[in-house]
């Protein structure tokens, strides 16, 4: 009796074990869908691609076929075509591309860089209105583009920046994002180093480059890659600040050539998401830490 | 404040003295363009809020929040983002909690879904967007599915329907983000409680609501926070799936901002966005209130 009840029990959890995993593989699955989805369509011949979408593109006479838009994953023949025009025939693919790294690298270096002196005031030093002011960087890292938009913009002219890449990277360097993450993670290393460092007639200048910095790397990998994945993604800024279109970023350009031009659209898609899957997969583990210490106050 | 008062009567001990200059001098570079780029600016555009004509020459007292307040594009817009936020939070703080429980359980393969849940955080929305295209176009593989059914083709994107697409797509961005967060708070609750509460016969519901979520509430409530904010930066998301003028029913706040910039009425821009920000600082204010008064509670 015993052995069947404890038999049953054992049966009824390894039943449960496997809805778990087919719960957690179909999530997964649905999560991934649309990256598989890019990677195999970037891999077949223009013509195909435009055969099968021809009614993203608006002109759905060609055939019978062009009525409908099937989800379309194996190509008929692997072929590079796609990628080999995007890099070697489409002069403004390369120009956009560009355009994101020169706006994306100086922010990411540059918040990390003045929101690490700044994090290391707001956990270890006290000054007048310290946790007011702090209080304020919280409130304005909640606050969506469009809210701070005009006093932006009022700024940037003033500075007569508008219509230049430094209209979209100085903002994003002083971003309070980074200022807020860093002190998260700074405000938990135990005081008694720095106070040993004090003793010996360290300043605090050597404290924060030899004690602290060394036991946040950690932390500046995990913003800066946060940050990385924030800004090359970035749409709002760039659609204002710059009228010039040949100076936008990808995440823009792509959302127009996704018509245009379908028939290297896959592939510019998957070479504008490789840096981002390159950071993912270097730094997986600095960015679960970045996001968890995000969570604790 | 209080405290400020009792240490300047005191005066500072030269010691102390350094310490204030050293954390000003550290943070000044932050804090200068935080004034540059917020903070004088914004007290700027708060006087365009009450004012009138190109560069602000007339005051107007609140003239400028009632004409705002009647405008239907601004009703319209502040319905659709209330409707977004409704949907959207409640779903993926129940399936961020769900799958990070799933997780939980001690099942073998942990990182691997766990990446499959964190890449589309990375991913940029515009190099995938063209999929959500094909999906949910009028004549795209959901219609197919439903004509497949016999029932009849929807145009999703610009329907009705496009506010559950958005809402599909903020999920699939954001769930991985809440996922990691909530799976540090379980991490963190002894498993002894489990065992005793077992050992005295509780169910999983009971462990759940008695355990789970008690000790969760803290992580619950930044999750929330979280997604909140979230929620109302998603114009990124709705401009790459449906450009400068999407259907009516994801006109947002942040399109009617962006539209009125585009049409040079910052008077209005700034008292909208004035609203915006008093609204999300309150919210902002009570849930941080509310949570402290429910630690308090547990303790």
């Amino acid at each position: 009796m015993i052995h069947a009840a404890g038999g049953q029990a054992a049966l009824k959890k390894r039943a449960g074990k496997g809805i778990i995993y087919i719960l957690l593989t179909l999530a997964s699955a649905a999560l991934l869908f649309p990256l598989v989805y890019m990677v195999c369509n970037s891999f077949m011949e223009s013509r195909e691609v435009m055969k099968a979408y021809a009614l993203l593109t608006g002109n759905s006479g060609i055939s019978s076929d062009a009525k409908r838009l099937s989800i379309h994953l194996i190509p008929e023949r692997v072929s590079l075509i796609q990628y080999y025009q995007a890099l070697f025939r489409k002069p403004t693919f390369l120009v956009m591309f560009w355009n994101s790294v020169i706006v994306t690298v100086p922010i990411v270096v540059g918040q990390t860089l003045v929101s690490a002196l700044a994090a290391y005031a707001f956990a270890k030093l006290r000054f007048p209105f310290r946790d007011q002011i702090f209080f304020l960087y919280i409130i304005v890292m909640m606050m969506p583009f469009q809210v701070t938009l005009v006093p932006q913009y009022i700024t940037l002219r003033k500075l007569d920046l508008l219509g230049s890449h430094l209209a979209v990277i100085l903002p994003g360097i002083f971003s309070t994002f980074g200022v807020f993450l860093l002190r998260q993670f700074m405000i938990r290393i135990p005081d008694e180093y720095s106070e040993a460092a004090k003793i010996d007639g360290a300043g605090h200048l050597r404290i924060f480059a030899s004690i602290i910095l060394p036991q946040c790397k950690g932390a500046l990998a995990s913003l800066a890659i946060l940050v990385f994945a924030d800004n090359w993604n970035m749409v709002e800024q760039p659609l204002i600040f710059l009228n010039n279109e040949l100076m936008h970023p990808l995440s823009i350009f792509l959302s127009r050539i996704n018509t245009s031009e379908l028939g290297v659209a896959f592939a510019c898609g998957i070479l504008y998401l490789l840096p981002t899957l390159f950071v993912f997969l270097y730094g997986e583990s600095y960015l679960i830490e970045g996001i968890q210490r995000s969570g604790i106050k | 404040m209080l405290a400020l008062k009792g240490t300047a009567i005191k005066r500072k001990s030269p010691l102390q003295k350094e310490e204030a200059l050293a954390g000003i001098l550290f943070a000044l570079p932050s804090l200068s363009g935080f004034a540059l780029f917020f903070v004088i600016p914004f007290f700027m555009s708060l006087y365009y809020c009450f004012t009138e004509g190109i560069g602000g020459t007339r005051f107007v007292g609140f003239r400028n929040f009632e004409s705002l307040l009647k405008s239907e594009s601004f009703l319209l817009a502040a319905k659709n983002t209330l409707i977004f936020n409704a949907v959207a939070v409640p779903l993926i703080m129940v399936l961020s909690l769900g799958f990070a429980m799933l997780l939980n359980t001690g099942i073998k393969g942990l990182p691997f879904y766990r990446s499959c849940f964190i890449l589309p955080l990375v991913v940029p929305v515009a190099s995938v967007i063209l999929v959500w295209q094909i999906l949910f176009n009028e004549h795209g593989a959901l219609s197919q599915l439903f004509q497949l059914f016999g029932l009849p083709a929807v145009d999703w994107i610009n329907s009705q329907w496009s506010v559950a697409v958005l809402v599909l797509l903020y999920t699939w961005k954001n769930c991985g983000y809440n996922m990691v967060l909530f799976l540090a708070g379980l991490n963190s609750i002894p498993r002894e409680y489990y065992e005793a509460a077992r050992i005295d016969g509780a169910g999983f519901w009971t462990c759940f609501t008695r355990i789970t979520l008690p000790f969760l509430a803290p992580t619950g409530f930044f999750v929330l926070v979280l997604s909140f904010v979230n929620s109302l930066k998603v114009f990124r998301e709705s401009y790459q799936l449906a450009g400068n003028y999407p259907d009516m029913h994801i006109y947002m706040l942040q399109n009617f901002m962006n539209n009125n910039f585009t049409n040079l009425n910052y008077q209005r821009l700034s008292s909208a966005a004035f609203l915006m920000f008093a609204i999300i600082s309150l919210m902002v204010l009570v849930l941080f209130r509310l949570e402290s008064r429910l630690g308090r509670d547990l303790e």
